[in-house]
């Protein structure tokens, strides 16, 4: 196979001491996982410009910077990143514990029992739901099986917005979409009808990019 | 209005020029403030009545509703010009309907300036600010923005016209755009939306992107409970942010404009479009501008009630026809803004000042507050102050000089507890910091933020618990929930603020909030959320005391948090025979005892609504209200059961 001709401009950076040569414009998050350099991330997908940037969990230090979010800023010349800086892990702890108190932990019955991305990373990130938070009010809302492929449990959603961008950028549907604001702030259809009555294809994108259970396809996915 | 020629704007301003002075030389005129925190105190009653009995009587008076000159606790104002009584206009506050026959027989039919109803005599600055002497707070303020808020008729363009408005335009489009840039850089104006970055870097970021079009967003979104200074500026005089707006998209090369708004203000949406038809009629907006080669429009926008539409991306977002949530930056707006363009996002005071520096000069601005916080800063005070409205100081006038010498200090004889500042996401500053200068570094370095303006003065009948409570409550309502922090974040910290103002919790809790507010300020997504902190850790670093009496003592030193309080009726100051509170308690809750006739509160029954502390004649002042609750039990065995 043939070389490409023109190459993208590249920069050089260091990240936890190792110097790693990065495309121009590429996110933190993507070079350092290029280089077998582990940052937790969930809600991060490479092409997606601006980036989610909704789960907090890939916070890194920068120096001279201070705390970022991997996902969303870019490499530059000379820059020197820590993954392991104080404040960045305590921030992408807190981050996580508050995910983990906010979901239900069913995980024995759940569909997506040994696959959930959410579970294994807080596993590798030895975070555990929190003792000392106070309960958060969530009403539980019934599970949406009117699809005949796909079955929507809003329960165990995290917001992490992937689906809404797949299904708008790569698919060019937007049956669903983010409505209500804080914390009262939810994924449902428009006028919040079943998901079957929807301009849903079935394509199923959403539910490979989806990190838990709140977005399964039918008979055990 | 006679319909002009474009680009004959010399010929039209001569002509308002000569309507003014001979309505402020010989005219008798009648101007009230009609804005909508006039309209709510009453004034379209007292314009009203105004209006008929004018009619009635058959005077040659002309009525000009005005916008609002900033003294709300004077609301509904009235200024009157009577230039035959050989007076200075007189202003003259609160007028409600019923003052305005009193007024009419005397200040507009004869020369007796009642002066019982007045609250001064009218003066003019050089610049033709209007000031009033009698006043101590004008010897303190300096009017830039609200220049002619509350002294023009906002919906006539040729009042605007007659004290020079849109000479600054005609001069700035002669002019290259960097020069209009660097008399920007010069000023050293920092936005006046609350985070104070440098105006002039962005736009030269804007301008040298190549990249077409460009954007002007003008941000009205104020969304700040308790904040009314755009509101104000936009009502009383909209043309001064219009001519700012079009002076940036000349320095930036932009060709298109957006005013985004609140829908909750009708009055200046309405006042906004009439201003913006009367700015193309005269040709200083549209098409080939004052007949030079420059085509800039603006449209205006109404937001639909979110709070988190204020932050610039969300705007953007919201403007586009998205989901109003903000996005990460950089990239930033000027790079990467409206539809992708780059686009400058400023808020309604700073396009106001813009103007005032292209008229006066970068170096005139820049000599006024203080060396990196340069020009005013509007505030709108409110709370516990004698005199709550629209203040506009020198930036680097301490909180002192505007609680005490602005606003005439705290009422009732109470004791001053701490200062709010920046909005909901600002800080709350105690007695400290009273001395502390007003400008953008001063203030974040103790904790607060500059914010819009919203300032709110809180004495000791209020619980910084409670307040820092209020806030985050709002906070969280209003975070828009798109990332972690900003939507579990928040709500984690408002249920434990819940559980302290109900005295549940301890000192770990104590350190998970603290600990919990850092995370927040320091990983949000936006600025916005991570600002959300700033209630609590101010008041954490201020009254850190106050939190421990609730959780340590379960006690509110303030008496305010209901769960923490009881009522007691003191055996000592009870009247006995007076039976005001065992009559209007709604639960019944108070029994009187038939042999002594002295009143007592049944814990078990009573619901802490206050009735009876209110209605217990000033006189006897004989209910209190005791925490921890318990305490009531010591002062029962005290006074022998």
């Amino acid at each position: 196979m043939a070389e490409p001709v023109t190459e993208k401009a590249t920069v050089e950076l260091t990240i936890d001491g190792k110097r790693v040569r990065a495309e121009q414009g590429e996110k933190i998050l993507w070079a350092a996982l290029a280089e077998g350099i582990a940052i937790p991330h969930l809600c991060a997908i490479k092409e997606a410009e601006p980036p989610l940037g909704t789960c907090r969990l890939c916070l890194v230090e920068v120096e001279g910077q201070g705390v970022v979010a991997s996902c969303v800023e870019s490499v530059r010349e000379g820059m020197v990143v820590h993954t392991d800086g104080e404040r960045a892990v305590a921030l992408r702890r807190r981050a996580m514990e508050l995910l983990l108190a906010d979901h239900p932990l069913e995980c024995k019955d759940c569909p997506k029992k040994g696959k959930c991305d959410f579970l294994q990373l807080s596993i590798a990130m030895k975070v555990k739901r929190p003792k000392n938070y106070r309960p958060f009010p969530r009403e539980e809302l019934p599970v949406d099986a009117s699809h005949p492929r796909i079955i929507f449990d809003p329960n165990k959603c995290i917001r992490c917005g992937r689906c809404v961008w797949v299904c708008k950028e790569r698919v060019g549907e937007v049956p669903f979409d983010f409505i209500q604001k804080g914390y009262e702030m939810r994924l449902t259809t428009f006028m919040d009808k079943p998901l079957g009555e929807s301009d849903c294809t079935g394509c199923g994108e959403c539910v490979e990019v989806c990190p838990v259970a709140a977005l399964c396809f039918k008979e055990g996915g | 209005m006679k319909k002009q020629v474009k680009g004959n704007l010399n010929d039209l301003r001569q002509g308002a020029h000569n309507t003014w002075e001979e309505l402020e030389t010989s005219a008798l005129t009648v101007r009230i403030g009609t804005p909508t925190c006039g309209r709510a105190a009453g004034s379209l009653d007292t314009l009203q009545t105004f209006r008929e009995r004018i009619a009635k009587e058959g005077a040659e008076a002309h009525l000009i509703e005005v916008g609002c000159m900033g003294l709300c606790f004077a609301e509904p104002l009235v200024m009157i010009n009577n230039p035959e009584s050989g007076l200075p206009p007189i202003l003259y506050g609160p007028i409600t309907y019923e003052h305005v026959q009193r007024l009419v027989e005397g200040f507009v039919l004869g020369d007796d300036p009642c002066l019982e109803l007045a609250l001064g005599t009218v003066e003019f600055k050089e610049d033709g600010t209007p000031y009033i002497p009698e006043m101590p707070r004008f010897e303190i303020e300096e009017r830039l923005i609200l220049r002619n808020c509350g002294y023009i008729d906002p919906l006539n363009i040729e009042h605007y016209l007659a004290r020079g408005g849109y000479l600054t335009l005609q001069q700035v489009l002669q002019t290259e755009p960097e020069k209009v840039v660097s008399e920007v850089e010069q000023a050293r104006l920092r936005g006046r939306g609350g985070a104070g970055f440098p105006t002039a870097t962005k736009w030269k970021l804007c301008r040298q992107m190549e990249k077409e079009p460009k954007y002007i967003i003008c941000n009205a979104d104020e969304g700040d409970p308790g904040a009314f200074m755009d509101r104000v500026v936009l009502e009383s005089d909209p043309h001064s942010v219009i001519e700012g707006m079009v002076i940036a998209a000349h320095a930036i090369g932009a060709s298109r404009g957006f005013v985004y708004t609140r829908a909750e203000y009708p009055l200046v949406m309405e006042r906004l479009k009439v201003a913006l038809a009367q700015a193309r009629e005269i040709g200083v907006l549209g098409d080939a501008i004052l007949g030079s080669g420059f085509n800039f429009d603006i449209e205006l926008v109404g937001g639909a009630g979110a709070f988190a539409c204020g932050e610039e991306t969300a705007m953007i977002a919201s403007i586009e026809g998205q989901r109003g949530m903000p996005r990460p930056r950089p990239p930033y707006p000027a790079v990467y803004g409206l539809f992708g363009e780059p686009t400058v996002v400023d808020n309604v005071k700073t396009f106001a000042l813009v103007q005032r520096i292209l008229e006066q000069g970068g170096e005139w601005f820049s000599r006024i507050g203080t060396p990196n916080s340069t020009g005013t800063a509007v505030f709108a005070l409110a709370g516990r102050v004698e005199q709550i409205g629209l203040v506009e100081v020198p930036m680097g006038t301490t909180l002192r000089e505007v609680i005490y010498d602005v606003g005439g200090g705290i009422p009732e004889g109470r004791q001053f507890k701490a200062v709010q500042i920046g909005g909901p996401a600002g800080g709350c500053l105690s007695e400290s910091s009273l001395d502390l200068p007003v400008d953008y570094d001063s203030l974040k370095e103790a904790g607060a933020i500059m914010g819009s303006g919203g300032m709110v003065v809180l004495d000791e009948s209020n619980c910084m618990v409670e307040t820092a409570r209020f806030f985050v409550d709002f906070l969280a309502r209003e975070c828009c929930g798109k990332c972690t922090m900003g939507r579990l974040g928040v709500k984690q910290m408002l249920l434990i603020l819940a559980d302290f103002v109900k005295g549940e919790g301890d000192e770990e809790d104590l350190d998970l909030l603290e600990k919990l507010a850092e995370d927040i300020g320091q990983g949000c997504l936006c600025h916005l959320g991570g600002s959300a902190a700033n209630p609590v850790l101010t008041t954490l670093r201020y009254f850190r005391d106050e939190y421990e009496a609730h959780v340590k003592e379960k006690r509110c030193p303030a008496l305010v948090c209901k769960e923490l309080i009881t009522y007691y009726v003191v055996p000592e100051k009870c009247e006995r025979a007076c039976d005001h509170c065992v009559l209007t308690c709604p639960t019944e809750a108070i029994v009187t005892d038939e042999r002594t006739r002295l009143k007592k509160v049944l814990q078990d029954k009573c619901v802490k609504c206050g009735t009876c502390l209110d209605v217990c004649p000033p006189e006897y002042s004989a209910v209190i209200k005791v925490s921890p609750p318990e305490k009531v039990k010591e002062l029962e065995e005290a006074a022998g059961g």
